[in-house]
């Protein structure tokens, strides 16, 4: 489960060698987060992102379990509960922008965490289980994200669950039923608010089971690296503590700093002005979209207008969630032997293409459905599965790659580690030669 | 096939005794006998589990809702509340009548005649849920001074769906007419949704 060169546990104290005999949790961690854990030399500040992500995780779990001790999941006095714990719960407003802010947090560290594994092909052999599982971890997230939404019971909460639980009455002959069994009821109440609370304290702690997997997956092979070059010895790594404890250190106090930035000058800019209206099932609001992580899909969905062998509705369900799930086909789709996209002169272009679509996709999902943003939010669409499904086949076949440094330590010795990515594109034109 | 009868017992065998599907012993019939009851077991408790997320009795049991109709005038619509969903009542005008007949069904995605969305001898009331067959908002027109989209029914914010004077989708990303629930007029002014 690690190289060879790997420290070994040896605790001095008698009291920790008594307890590594009988529970070896320290060696467990000693071997995961500690010094016995070898890492790649040469990794950049985006490998912070997943330790800011469980960093996230943790504050929305802490913060969420103090929240439900003030929180009331009945539709009569949700909103009002809400309100209380702003107003009158000592610290209440805090934690409440702290829980409300942390998801968008969350999830601006989990797509960045995403972009990495994309630019540096992290999803490629021997990795694909870890990719697998953090698609898994980010369907998770995306259901524990909507099911909070609802529970203030507002205006955006209600309707969002309307539309939301809607896309499953778009299977045909059972989807009815199906909505229906969700909800409890044919609209959202009481019942559903109940059972969304349930699962939303709930799922956070599966995302953590799922994240214990992810980590024991990544560790089989190791991390990767930004040059895309496995270890081949141990001059290429460095133990995990103290190199990378102090490296993630100063990426989680970057992180705190925007975090506290947004939680205490603009707590209310990611959120929407009507979810502080009670929920009314009568009237929708003129313009209702969900928050800000969900507009690409929102747009995704949104582009189907015509029926076409199967009806709208359903070509707009299907897309959205196949729009997450051709990601579990990525490792696949790739067949490029080359990890880093610094050494993929064509395929690193056509990434930045996908980036600059998925913000278009978003600024259309977050804007008012008229004909102008429908096409462009079409085109987009049609882009995003042109590039995984026709784009990434040809262009990893295709595409001659840059010579590869013979080693991490090679690279790292030429100045061209991949720390910055500007830096190591230059420096990559340069062929590699043999010692 | 795993009987009984075929397995030798072990011991009387002379040779180490084989285990082939042809040749089961007595032990593997108990476990598999004994696996698949705990199976079904396990299944049959996961019903109540399951069955809990329907609605529930009381949720059921707001399933009819009386609607005086002597107020509405025509052309005027009013939103109550059926099973915790937007019910629209319309008084439909003359006019409005006579756009709907007049669209031909093959201009229609979801083809039904205002008749079949009536009741006999009471066409100019038109009564469907509120709740747009794409996602479920509720559309605008019933209101006073709402826009009811080109189609003089009812529009969906959400998405753009447009509705015609008989509450069928024209255009946008709806699949079906706005659904018309079960009712019955009790009298003349005044109808029961939710029964037939």
């Amino acid at each position: 489960m690690s190289f060879p060169w790997a420290e070994q546990y040896r605790p001095k104290n008698p009291v920790m060698r008594w307890l590594d005999e009988k529970l070896p949790l320290p060696r467990l961690a000693y071997n995961a987060i500690g010094a016995g854990y070898p890492v790649p030399r040469n990794l950049n500040y985006f490998w912070n992102f997943g330790v800011l992500a469980g960093a996230a995780l943790a504050i929305q779990i802490i913060t969420g379990v103090v929240l439900a001790m003030h929180y009331a999941a009945d539709s009569a006095v949700a909103f009002d509960s809400v309100e209380h714990i702003m107003r009158d719960i000592n610290a209440g407003w805090f934690l409440r922008y702290a829980h409300a802010t942390g998801a968008s947090m969350f999830f601006i560290v989990v797509y960045t965490h995403i972009f990495r594994g994309l630019y540096y092909g992290s999803y490629k052999a021997p990795r694909e289980m870890v990719w697998l599982l953090g698609v898994v971890i980010f369907l998770l997230m995306m259901a524990t994200a909507f099911m909070g939404y609802v529970l203030p019971w507002g205006q955006m909460s209600f309707w969002g669950a309307q539309v939301i639980t809607g896309f499953f009455s778009a299977i045909p002959i059972v989807g009815e039923n199906i909505r229906i069994w969700l909800l409890g009821g044919y609209a959202p109440d009481q019942a559903a608010l109940n059972r969304f609370f349930s699962l939303h304290y709930l799922l956070p702690f599966v995302i953590a089971g799922v994240i214990i997997l992810h980590i024991w997956a990544l560790h089989i092979p190791g991390s990767s690296n930004p040059t895309g070059v496995e270890v081949k010895g141990e001059q290429d790594t460095v133990p995990f503590h103290p190199y990378y404890t102090a490296k993630d250190g100063v990426g989680v106090g970057v992180f705190l700093l925007v975090f506290a930035l947004i939680l205490f000058f603009a707590p209310n800019y990611l959120g929407h002005p009507d979810n502080y209206i009670p929920a009314n099932p009568l009237s929708t609001p003129a313009h209702i979209v969900p928050e800000w992580y969900f507009w690409p899909f929102y747009a995704i969905l949104r582009s189907f207008t015509a029926d076409f062998i199967l009806p709208a509705k359903l070509w707009g369900v299907l897309a959205m969630f196949g729009s997450i799930l051709i990601l579990f086909f990525l490792p696949w789709l790739d067949k490029s032997p080359v990890r880093s996209s610094n050494y993929r002169p064509v395929y690193r272009i056509f990434l930045g293409i996908l980036l600059i679509d998925v913000l278009v996709l978003g600024w259309v999902g977050g804007s008012e459905a008229t004909p102008t943003y429908l096409i462009l939010g079409q085109i987009s669409a049609a882009y995003y599965f042109l590039h995984f499904l026709v784009i990434l086949p040809i262009v990893s076949a295709l595409e001659r790659p840059r010579p590869l440094p013979n080693s991490i330590t090679e690279a790292v010795l030429k100045g061209e580690s991949g720390s910055r990515m500007s830096e190591t594109a230059v420096g990559g034109e340069q062929a590699a030669p043999a010692e | 096939m795993a009987t009984v009868d075929n397995a030798v017992p072990p011991g009387e065998s002379p040779e180490p005794f084989e285990e082939t599907v042809e040749n089961p012993r007595r032990r593997d019939y108990l476990s598999i006998g004994a696996v698949a009851f705990a199976g079904v077991g396990a299944g049959v408790i996961a019903l109540p589990l399951i069955n809990q997320m329907n609605p529930s009795e009381d949720v059921l049991a707001l399933s009819t809702t009386e609607v005086d109709l002597s107020s509405i005038e025509p052309g005027q619509a009013i939103t109550t509340s059926f099973r915790k969903q937007p019910l629209f009542v319309r008084n439909l005008t003359q006019k409005e009548i006579a756009e709907a007949d007049a669209v031909p069904l093959s201009d229609l995605r979801d083809p039904e005649t205002l008749e079949q969305r009536t009741k006999e001898g009471h066409k100019n009331w038109l009564i469907t849920l509120g709740v747009c067959t794409h996602l479920g908002c509720v559309p605008l027109g019933a209101g006073e001074g709402e826009n009811r989209g080109p189609y003089g029914g009812y529009f969906c914010p959400c998405h753009g769906s447009m509705y015609d004077t008989a509450a069928r989708i024209r255009q946008g990303p709806a699949p079906k007419n706005l659904f018309v629930p079960d009712y019955k007029f009790t009298s003349d002014t005044s109808v029961l949704v939710g029964e037939a």
